[in-house]
């Protein structure tokens, strides 16, 4: 009798998530393309080369994305700034930069390596390429214009969502205070005209209570 | 035999060919779309409205797939099975009334394919047909796990078959008691479950012979290979079964074959316990046409509502082990229809000569 009444009740899971699926109360697939889900705010997207509001690029071609990068997928080649119009602040600039996003992990440690968060990841990881070359993106599609908009391989095309482009991810948000409390809730960058300028990660203080609450 | 019977019979034949095609192409879909809707899923919703012609465009893709023959297959038995498992599951429907008879500028129309006298004796034998496409297409396939799952065919069907029978004799019994004589016909059997006991409950078998209906219900299960009684075709354990090594047309047939089968088979429980097309047609209150066309409506009801059943334990039950399928079907469902034989028997005997002891 036992059997019977655990078969009935494994046809009552079935037929109760049927009615839930059926009156549009559960459902897990998300019509992907047509809609697409929120993504985690630390997620690892696409790259993007910054610049200051004043129009200068963040990359000083100090190569240490490069250095830092697992999968060797990153080529920089710096070159010396021509003093009347300097490209970037710093002595250099990135005069190549080159990333394939073929061999690309996403790992983001390039983001840590950067001393000047030039290079930051955002949340667009729509990449696919009909051929290898295209999957190596250079600085024509990396870097930012002066008015902070991202360019886009594929700008036309009806997948790309640009609004992916300019979040930024928030890996930076997260760990860019020294460690030290007084920090916690200051933004420690000067801020960008695009991606880059974000909120500043509320305190640890802030988030225990808000987990604190929110467990009840 | 003049040439209005004939043509009548022809177009009985292709009306009956066009149900079971139409049927599986909505069952595949719907099978689809109810077991997405029991997962929280969408299922297919891309070809035509609502994904419905979704199994259309399986079977196009299919129909221009190679059929790939293996090196090791016995080539004639590998290129018959598929046939010999579509044409028992198409005979089978042909003996299943699905609306009522009616009569056109004369002649006599029967809404069945052909009305043996016979007709449940057939379907046993056309079901046990369609275990040897399964059996030899597993054998002549060369391999291993096709063999396997035609082994397990053999053995799941035996079994089966023995409690699906004895359940249809409890039925033929009670029939027997409700007319003038015993039937086998399929069209007397539904034409003895019209009309209502006690003024509400319609005279289906399915009330008295309740035993019977679950045992019957089991038991089609097994005969068709669905789950939880898919081990001929586990693909968890066997890849495939006995079609691992089918590919293209032969074995979309052996798809239409299975689909085939569940609604023929559906249709049979329907005809036997749910009182086949029997149901209310309120002659006169609305159109001639509606009263007409409404007991083949309540017939695909009640088949549609047992095809759901199958789809509902395919979604739910997981696969029975194969010492589990055998202990279930030897000693408990073949002794509980003989049991049950025995109990409608001694209460029809009681009903029909009183209790021995009585005056």
């Amino acid at each position: 009798m036992g059997v019977i009444t655990e078969f009935l009740k494994g046809l009552r899971v079935t037929g109760g998530t049927m009615l839930r699926t059926v009156t549009g109360r559960e459902m897990v697939t998300t019509e992907y393309p047509k809609e697409k889900r929120q993504k985690p705010q630390r997620f690892h997207g696409r790259h993007v080369l910054n610049r200051y509001p004043d129009g200068m690029e963040k990359c000083i071609g100090c190569e240490l994305c490069a250095g830092a990068c697992p999968a060797d997928c990153i080529y920089v080649r710096g070159m010396d700034n021509d003093p009347e119009s300097p490209i970037s602040p710093g002595e250099r600039y990135g005069y190549v930069y080159e990333i394939n996003m073929l061999r690309c992990i996403f790992c983001g440690l390039c983001v840590e390596a950067c001393p000047t968060e030039a290079i930051t990841m955002t949340h667009l990881f729509e990449m696919s390429t009909t051929n290898r070359q295209d999957a190596i993106y250079t600085r024509e599609e990396l870097l930012m214009d002066r008015s902070g908009n991202v360019p886009h391989m594929f700008a036309d095309d009806g997948m790309v969502d640009r609004e992916e482009l300019a979040t930024a991810d928030g890996w930076l948000r997260a760990t860019a205070p020294s460690g030290e409390t007084a920090y916690q809730g200051v933004t420690m960058w000067q801020g960008t005209p695009g991606p880059a300028a974000w909120d500043p990660e509320p305190s640890q203080d802030e988030i225990d209570a808000r987990t604190e609450t929110s467990d009840g | 035999m003049r040439w209005a019977e004939i043509g009548i019979v022809l177009l009985r034949v292709v009306l009956v060919f066009a149900l079971l095609l139409g049927a599986t192409i909505i069952n595949v879909w719907a099978e689809r779309k109810i077991v997405a809707d029991m997962q929280s899923r969408i299922g297919p919703k891309r070809a035509g409205p609502w994904g419905i012609l979704q199994t259309v465009a399986d079977g196009l893709k299919l129909f221009f797939k190679e059929s790939v023959t293996p090196r090791k297959a016995e080539l004639a038995t590998f290129m018959l099975a598929p046939f010999l498992a579509v044409i028992p599951a198409f005979l089978i429907f042909m003996m299943v009334p699905f609306g009522a008879p009616f009569t056109i500028g004369g002649e006599e129309v029967i809404l069945q394919g052909a009305d043996l006298n016979i007709g449940l004796l057939f379907i046993l034998a056309m079901s046990s047909m369609a275990v040897y496409a399964v059996v030899l297409a597993g054998w002549s396939s060369g391999s291993k796990y096709p063999l396997i799952g035609g082994v397990r065919a053999t053995a799941q069907a035996i079994s089966y078959e023995a409690a699906m029978g004895l359940a249809m004799v409890a039925v033929v019994m009670f029939t027997a008691t409700q007319g003038e004589g015993g039937t086998l016909s399929l069209a007397e059997i539904v034409a003895r479950q019209d009309g209502t006991w006690a003024g509400f409950i319609p005279r289906w078998n399915a009330f008295p012979q309740i035993v019977a209906f679950v045992i019957f219900m089991i038991a089609i299960v097994a005969e068709t290979n669905r789950a939880p009684f898919d081990l001929v075709e586990a693909e968890q354990e066997i890849v495939g079964g006995f079609h691992t090594e089918y590919s293209g047309m032969r074995f979309a047939m052996f798809f239409l074959a299975e689909y085939v089968n569940i609604f023929s088979m559906s249709a049979i429980a329907a005809t036997l316990f749910l009182g086949g097309w029997n149901g209310p047609t309120w002659e006169g209150t609305v159109p001639a046409l509606v009263s007409a066309i409404l007991p083949t409506i309540w017939f695909l009801l009640k088949t549609y509502l047992i095809v759901f059943i199958f789809f509902w334990l395919r979604a739910t039950v997981p696969r029975l082990r194969y010492d589990q399928l055998m202990s279930l079907g030897w000693k408990r469902l073949i002794p509980a229809a003989l049991a049950w034989i025995v109990v409608s028997s001694v209460a029809i005997g009681v009903r029909q000569f009183g209790v021995p002891w009585g005056g």
